[in-house]
C-alpha cells in the first residue's frame, strides 16, 4: 500500500457502518445457491471475484477482515454485510472488521445501486464465509482426530462435545484462502440465524451524532491544500480568457489550473480557495454553449426529439373485449428533480510518486477509476480510488465529477493532497438530474366496470449516465478539457428492471395491455440516475389513472384495485393499509381532508408497498399539507424490522417533498436552481407523520426495499388532492400555485 | 495576527483572517469536523454551533466577530463513550440515515432544550424548521429530541 495514511484523529477506512433498511435479498434456500447442474456458476459477486481471500482473511488472532466492493451511502450496507459475515463465520461481530470499496484491495463489484448489494455482495460473503468456517473446522477436526461434523463453533472456538478446543487463531496457520471459492458449503438456514434477523443498531450512528470523522468531507491529510473549481454559465460553454495573474497573487493561492475550459484553483486554506474561485469566476470570459429549452414547453420539446421506441408488456385477450364501456385518457408529467444532497460533493486527491490516489464517495470506485484513467491518460495500475462515505446521494450526484476535478487539481500540484468540496451552486447547477418524463394513458371499461384495455406510453431520457454505463467518458470535466472526451450514446436499462420504463407495466390483471417506451437519446439538460429511476413517475401516472378509472366506474379506489389484482401479496398490503387508516368506501373529500390510496411492487420484482395519504388544503394559498401517511410493506422475510421501517419512512418523506415542492428551475440562459431558496424542499413542520406496518413472510425470499415506497407515496398524495379538491392534477409538483389555479 | 477564540471551554488560536467563516477555522485549524459545510449561505443548518448558547450558522459567522464568546460544538456536548442526553437519544431512536444534517439538528435542539426543557413534538418541528434533512429522517429526529427532553427531566 503506497497510500499515505489518513491522519485526522485516527480516521480509519474500515469503520464498520450502519444498518438502515436492510433486507437481505439472498435466497433462503441454500440449495438454490449451490450452483446446480453440470456447470455450476458461482453465486452473487463470486462469479467475477472467485478468490476466497479477496473477500475474507483470518488474522493470527483469529479475527476476520472482510472486503466488499460495495459502499456505504448512509443506507447501512456495511453493517448488513458485516452481520452476514459474522453470522457465517461464527465470530462475535466485534471480531469482524469490514472494509469498503478500494480499487487496490476490494473485489470489483461495480456500482452500489439498484438495491443489488445484498443480493450480490451479501450472497458472495455468505457463501465465502461459510466455506472459510468449514475449512477451519476441517483443520480442527484433523488436529483433534475427530469427525468435522462432531464439532461446534462459538465465537471462533471450535469444540468437541467433551470440550476439546481449537481456536481460529490456532487453526489459521494451516488455512490457505488463496484459492477459488467452490460455493459447495451450504450457508446456515434462516432458522439458525443469531445475528442476521436482529434489529441491530447501526454502528455508524454513535460517531455521526458525536462529530467523529465520518465523511470524505472530513478527511484531513498532513500538508493538505484546498481546491475549488469555476464552472461555466451553462452547459457546453468554452473558456475564452481568464485573467489569472491577479488571482495568482491573492493570499494563499498556490496555482490556477486551466485545462481547456476546465478551470480551478488550489490554495493553502479553504477560505482562500473560495475567494480565489470568486475572483476567477468574475474575470472568466466564456463563449456560451447552446441555449436550454424553454421550460414552459419542456415536455413538448422532449417529445419532439427523435426517440427509439420499444413495445413492452403486451397482453392480448383471445377475443378482444368489445368496447362496451366508456373510455378515458390522460397525460401526466414529472419535472427534472435534483438529488439535492445536503453536503455538496467532495473528493481528496493526491499525485504521489506518479500515482494518483483519490478518496471518493462515488457509488462505484472501479467504474470511476476507469473514467479517471481515460481522462488523466494514466495506466489503471497507477490510479487508486478509495471509498469514504459522503452525504446521502440518492443516485448519481456530483460524486464522480468532483473526483476528476480533484485529480486534475492534484496533478497540477504533485505531492500535495488536494481537498475539493463543491460549493452549493456547483452541486445544484451541475449534478445530473432525474429526467423529466411524460406519461399518457388510455383505458376503457367493459360493461361490468372492469378495465378491458390499457394503453400506456412514456417519453423519457436515459436514467443512467453513470461511469461505464455508456461508451466515452462520463465525468463532467472530461467534456471540457483541452482534449475533450465526450460521453457515448446513452443506453436504456432493459426490462424487467427497466430505466425510464421501470414500473411502467402495471401489475393489474388487464386482459389487453400495451406499453410503449419512447427512449429519447438527446439530453438538453444533464440527467442520470435518481432514486427509483422511472418508477416514481410511472407509478404516479398508473396509480393516478387507476383512480380516474375507478371514478368513471363509480367504484371505490381500494375495491377497484383489489378487483384487478390476482397476486395475493399485492392484495394483502392494500387490505392492510386500508385497515390501518380505517379506509371507508364512499367517504366524501373536502379541502379539510382528502384521502388517497396507491400501490406498487418496486421494479415489479421487489417490495410490495401500499400507501394511504391524508391531505389538507389551504383555500387561499393552494398549499397542500400531508398530516399523515400510512404504509404497509411486504419485503418477504423481514431481516431488520427497524431498518426496513426507516427506509420506508424516509422514502415516503422524500417522495412527499418531490411531489409537493420540487422541480429544477431553468430558462434558456441556464440552470436557475442554485441554492435551497431556488430549490425548496420539505421542511420539518410540513413533514407527515408516517405509520409503517410490515407483513413478515419468513418463508419468502427477502426483497429489496430501499426505493419501494416512493412511487406509492406520490400517487397516494395526488389521489388525496383529487379527493379533496374534485380536480385531477396531472403535472408534478403539486405546488401551491398549481393547486390554487385548479381551485379557481 | 492569530485570532483567539474560546471553543468547548478552551482558548484556541487560528492564523485565519478575521473575515474567515468560523466553520473553516473549526474544521481546518481546530480539527473539529462535526459542523458541516452544506451551503455556505445559512440556508440548511448543517454548520450550526452554539455561540453563547445561541444556535449560530458558522458558515456565515466571521471568526473575528466572536470576541470572548463561548463557542460550543457537537464535540463539546459529549463523546461516543460519554454521550450527551441528546446524542444518546439520537442513538436510541436510530435517528440518522446519512447523518450529514445531524450536527445541526442536535445543536439547534440543544438550544431548544436549554430554553424549553420538555418540548412537544410541535415545538421541536418549529424549532428545526430551518434545518434541512434529505433522507427523510425527520420524524425520528423529532422523536429523539422529545425523548432527550424527557430523559433529562428525569435526572
Amino acid at each position: 500500500m503506497n497510500a499515505p495514511t489518513l491522519t485526522r484523529r485516527g480516521f480509519t477506512q474500515g469503520l464498520a457502518a450502519g444498518l438502515g433498511g436492510i433486507t437481505l435479498a439472498f435466497s433462503l434456500d441454500p440449495a438454490e445457491l449451490m450452483g446446480q447442474g453440470t456447470t455450476p456458476r458461482l453465486p452473487g459477486s463470486l462469479v467475477n471475484n472467485k478468490m476466497l481471500d479477496a473477500w475474507v482473511r483470518i488474522g493470527g488472532d483469529g479475527n476476520a477482515t472482510i472486503h466488499t466492493g460495495k459502499v456505504e451511502l448512509g443506507q447501512g450496507i456495511l453493517t448488513a454485510l458485516w452481520q452476514i459475515a459474522a453470522e457465517e463465520l461464527d465470530l462475535a461481530p466485534s471480531r469482524v472488521m469490514i472494509f469498503s470499496a478500494d480499487t487496490a484491495l476490494s473485489p470489483n463489484e461495480g456500482q452500489t445501486a439498484g438495491s443489488q448489494s445484498i443480493e450480490n455482495s451479501g450472497t458472495a460473503l455468505r457463501m465465502a464465509c461459510a466455506e472459510v468456517r468449514s475449512m477451519l473446522v476441517d483443520i480442527a477436526a484433523a488436529k483433534l482426530g475427530v469427525p468435522a461434523n462432531s464439532l461446534t463453533v462459538t465465537d471462533g472456538v471450535i469444540m468437541t462435545a467433551d470440550r476439546l478446543k481449537v481456536t481460529y487463531a490456532e487453526a489459521v496457520a494451516q488455512l490457505d484462502l488463496n484459492r477459488e471459492a467452490t460455493a459447495k458449503v451450504p450457508p446456515k438456514p434462516a432458522s439458525a440465524h443469531k445475528i442476521v434477523g436482529q434489529s441491530v443498531p447501526r454502528l455508524d450512528i454513535p460517531g455521526k451524532v458525536t462529530g467523529r470523522i465520518t465523511y470524505v468531507q472530513d478527511i484531513f491529510e498532513a500538508g493538505m491544500v484546498h481546491g475549488r473549481v469555476v464552472r461555466p454559465p451553462r452547459y457546453g460553454s468554452t473558456l475564452e480568457s481568464v485573467d489569472d495573474a491577479a488571482v495568482r497573487s491573492m493570499p494563499g493561492v498556490i496555482k490556477v489550473v486551466r485545462d481547456g475550459s476546465f478551470l480551478g484553483v488550489v490554495a493553502e486554506r479553504e477560505e482562500q480557495a473560495i475567494k480565489a474561485r470568486e475572483a476567477l469566476a468574475k474575470s472568466a470570459k466564456w463563449k456560451l454553449g447552446p441555449e436550454l429549452p424553454d421550460p414552459a414547453n419542456i415536455h413538448a420539446h422532449l417529445k419532439s426529439l427523435p426517440s427509439k421506441d420499444e413495445v413492452i408488456g403486451v397482453k392480448q385477450a383471445p377475443a378482444l373485449a368489445s368496447a362496451g364501456g366508456r373510455s378515458h385518457e390522460a397525460t401526466y408529467t414529472k419535472p427534472y428533480l435534483a438529488h439535492g444532497s445536503i453536503g455538496p460533493s467532495c473528493a481528496v486527491a493526491t499525485l504521489l510518486n506518479g500515482r494518483m490516489i483519490v478518496w471518493t464517495h462515488s457509488q462505484g470506485v472501479f467504474p470511476l477509476r476507469n473514467e479517471l484513467v481515460k481522462a488523466l491518460k494514466m495506466p489503471a495500475k497507477d490510479v487508486r480510488c478509495i471509498h469514504v462515505e459522503g452525504s446521502g446521494c440518492y443516485g448519481q450526484n456530483g460524486a464522480d465529477d468532483v473526483a476528476l476535478d480533484a485529480a486534475l487539481l492534484a496533478r497540477a500540484v504533485p505531492d500535495k493532497p488536494v481537498r475539493l468540496q463543491w460549493m452549493r451552486d456547483d452541486e445544484f447547477a451541475w449534478e445530473p438530474y432525474g429526467a423529466a418524463m411524460s406519461m399518457s394513458v388510455k383505458a376503457s371499461l367493459n360493461a361490468d366496470g372492469q378495465i378491458a384495455d390499457w394503453q400506456y406510453e412514456l417519453w423519457s431520457n436515459t436514467h443512467s449516465m453513470r461511469p461505464e454505463s455508456t461508451d466515452g467518458t462520463n465525468v463532467l470535466a472530461a467534456w471540457y478539457m483541452a482534449e475533450p472526451q465526450p460521453h457515448g450514446a446513452p443506453r436504456g436499462i432493459p426490462q424487467p428492471a427497466g430505466g425510464g420504463d421501470r414500473n411502467s407495466i402495471p401489475l393489474y390483471d388487464f386482459p389487453n395491455q400495451k406499453v410503449v417506451h419512447h427512449f429519447i437519446p438527446d439530453m438538453p439538460i444533464r440527467v442520470s440516475a435518481l432514486r427509483t429511476l422511472g418508477a416514481y413517475a410511472n407509478v404516479f401516472a398508473i396509480e393516478s389513472f387507476i383512480d380516474e378509472m375507478a371514478l368513471l366506474a363509480k367504484a371505490d379506489p381500494v375495491a377497484f384495485r383489489l378487483a384487478h389484482l390476482k397476486d395475493p401479496r399485492a392484495k394483502a398490503v392494500i387490505e392492510k393499509v386500508a385497515a390501518m387508516a380505517n379506509w371507508k368506501a364512499g367517504e366524501a373529500g373536502s379541502l379539510a381532508r382528502g384521502r388517497g390510496v396507491s400501490f406498487a411492487k418496486y421494479k415489479n420484482l421487489a417490495t410490495y408497498v401500499a400507501v394511504i395519504a391524508d391531505v389538507e388544503i389551504d383555500r387561499s394559498s393552494g398549499k397542500v399539507r400531508v398530516p399523515q401517511v400510512w404504509a404497509a410493506a411486504d419485503s418477504g422475510l423481514v431481516i431488520n424490522p427497524d431498518g426496513l421501517k426507516n427506509q420506508i419512512e424516509g422514502g415516503i418523506i422524500q417522495s412527499a417533498s418531490w411531489t409537493l415542492y420540487e422541480q429544477v428551475r431553468f430558462d434558456k440562459s441556464g440552470i436557475k436552481s442554485m441554492d435551497w431558496a431556488s430549490y425548496p424542499i420539505m421542511r420539518m413542520p410540513d413533514v407527515p407523520k408516517v405509520t409503517v406496518e410490515l407483513i413478515n413472510r419468513p418463508n419468502e425470499r427477502p426483497l429489496g426495499a430501499g426505493e419501494g415506497s416512493q412511487g406509492p407515496a406520490v400517487a397516494a398524495i395526488a389521489n388525496a388532492v383529487a379527493h379533496a379538491t374534485g380536480k385531477r392534477l396531472r403535472d408534478l409538483p403539486l405546488d401551491a400555485g398549481r393547486v390554487k389555479t385548479a381551485l379557481g | 495576527m492569530a485570532i483567539t477564540i474560546k471553543v468547548n471551554g478552551v482558548s484556541r488560536t487560528s492564523p485565519a483572517e478575521p473575515d474567515t467563516p468560523l466553520l473553516y477555522v473549526l474544521r481546518n485549524d481546530l480539527f473539529l469536523a462535526g459542523a458541516k459545510f452544506g451551503c455556505g449561505l445559512a440556508q440548511c443548518g448543517a454548520c450550526t454551533v452554539l455561540v453563547d448558547g445561541k444556535a449560530t450558522r458558522s458558515c456565515v459567522t466571521p471568526v473575528g466577530s466572536l470576541g470572548n464568546a463561548e463557542i460550543t460544538t457537537i464535540e463539546g456536548l459529549g463523546t461516543i463513550e460519554k454521550p450527551h442526553a441528546l446524542q444518546k437519544a439520537f442513538i436510541d431512536e436510530q435517528a440518522a440515515q446519512c447523518g450529514y444534517c445531524i450536527n445541526g439538528m442536535i445543536m439547534k435542539a440543544k438550544e431548544l432544550l436549554d430554553q424549553k426543557p420538555q418540548p412537544t413534538d410541535t415545538d421541536v418541528r418549529e424549532a428545526l424548521a430551518g434545518h434541512l434533512c434529505r433522507c427523510g429522517t425527520h420524524n425520528r429526529i423529532v422523536a429523539a429530541v422529545v425523548r432527550a427532553g424527557k430523559e433529562m427531566g428525569r435526572i
